[in-house]
């Protein structure tokens, strides 16, 4: 494709970079990227993959705005409170860049429609919190030849991977999901706000580095950090020749809804 | 002592110790940690059975579940 003068400009930067060039905006631009959760990380991920100028993002989250969201949720604003949190994303990505066009699904991500969500883009981007959700996208992506980038926040500490088919899965390091009310999530235990950002970026790079070619993915390995002493960890993994879902002899052949998940269902339709 | 490596950091221990008695002076527990024990996954059915040796490398990978709300 031909870009405009005003997009040489608007992603000069980009171009001006030997590892993206004009080659690069050019596939950033025919990328499509499903954001899954319009939360702590898909605030920063939707931000910075609208303001690269990415041609399709996709996001679904089933909540509105929540004050208590405002505090790290970061492409919400005040007078958003009450709103689909996907409308309010939309709103903001069309203002930071018209170029991009934006498909929202005001909806949760379940295992009736994960296979059709996911088939029409390139790149998933887990921005969930709870973990039978992350399963469910790993599973997901994982029986469909599904690239995606792990994430997790909690407290002052983050973690990521990015999965590539054939590359260590999110099962193969973590087999199944916690016992409910083993491990606490943000809304339970609390989060720096600005984690939300150091781990939604990461996230976002790595979606750029995989639409451009850029450099080496963080696969086979799972980055955590903690910002209390800021010390940042690249533990070495690899294929899990046990894992349930891309191991020898998976057990996992369909995808199923974990028990939490259920619970957290019932919650959200609590509240609301 | 002996001498084991969790997370890239040196720790003393005394031996016999389990990966699940490791697990739970690193202020874990079993149920919110994977281990790769000299790199390779061990599953948790196995961690009270698991015996460190000295110079073993234990990684103890934290769940992160958050994220979203």
């Amino acid at each position: 494709m031909d870009f405009t003068p005003e997009q040489v400009e608007r992603y000069s930067r980009h171009i001006l970079l030997q590892d993206v060039g004009v080659e690069g905006q050019e596939r950033i631009h025919s990328g499509k990227i499903l954001v899954i959760g319009a939360g702590g990380l898909g605030a920063p991920v939707l931000l910075y993959l609208a303001a690269a100028g990415v041609g399709t993002i996709g996001v679904i989250d089933g909540d509105t705005v929540d004050l208590s969201n405002l505090q790290r949720q970061v492409i919400h604003f005040t007078p958003d409170v009450g709103k689909a949190k996907v409308l309010s994303a939309k709103e903001k990505i069309s203002l930071i860049n018209p170029d991009v066009k934006v498909i929202t699904y005001h909806d949760l991500f379940t295992a009736q429609n994960a296979f059709d969500l996911i088939e029409d883009y390139d790149f998933i981007v887990d921005g969930t919190d709870s973990f039978p959700v992350k399963f469910l996208i790993n599973d997901a992506c994982v029986m469909k030849g599904k690239p995606f980038s792990h994430g997790g926040i909690l407290r002052f500490d983050g973690q990521t991977m990015t999965h590539l088919p054939g590359t260590a899965c999110y099962r193969c390091v973590f087999h199944s999901p916690p016992p409910p009310d083993a491990v606490p999530t943000c809304s339970q235990a609390g989060v720096l706000g600005a984690i939300a950002g150091m781990l939604g970026t990461i996230q976002a790079a790595e979606t750029l580095k995989f639409l451009t070619g850029a450099g080496t993915l963080l696969t086979n390995k799972l980055l955590s950090f903690n910002a209390k002493n800021m010390s940042f960890r690249t533990v070495k993994l690899h294929k899990n020749q046990h894992c349930p879902v891309c191991g020898e002899h998976p057990v996992i052949t369909e995808l199923a809804e974990g028990e939490q998940a259920f619970c957290e269902i019932k919650n959200r339709k609590s509240q609301a | 002592m002996s001498k084991i490596k969790v997370n890239e950091e040196i720790q003393e221990v005394t031996l016999p110790l389990s990966l699940t008695e490791l697990i739970r002076t690193n202020s874990a527990t079993p149920e919110m940690v994977s281990v790769q024990l000299n790199g390779d996954f061990i599953p948790q059915e196995k961690f009270p059975s698991t015996g460190l040796q000295d110079g073993d490398e234990v990684d103890l990978l934290y769940f992160m579940g958050g994220g979203a709300r």
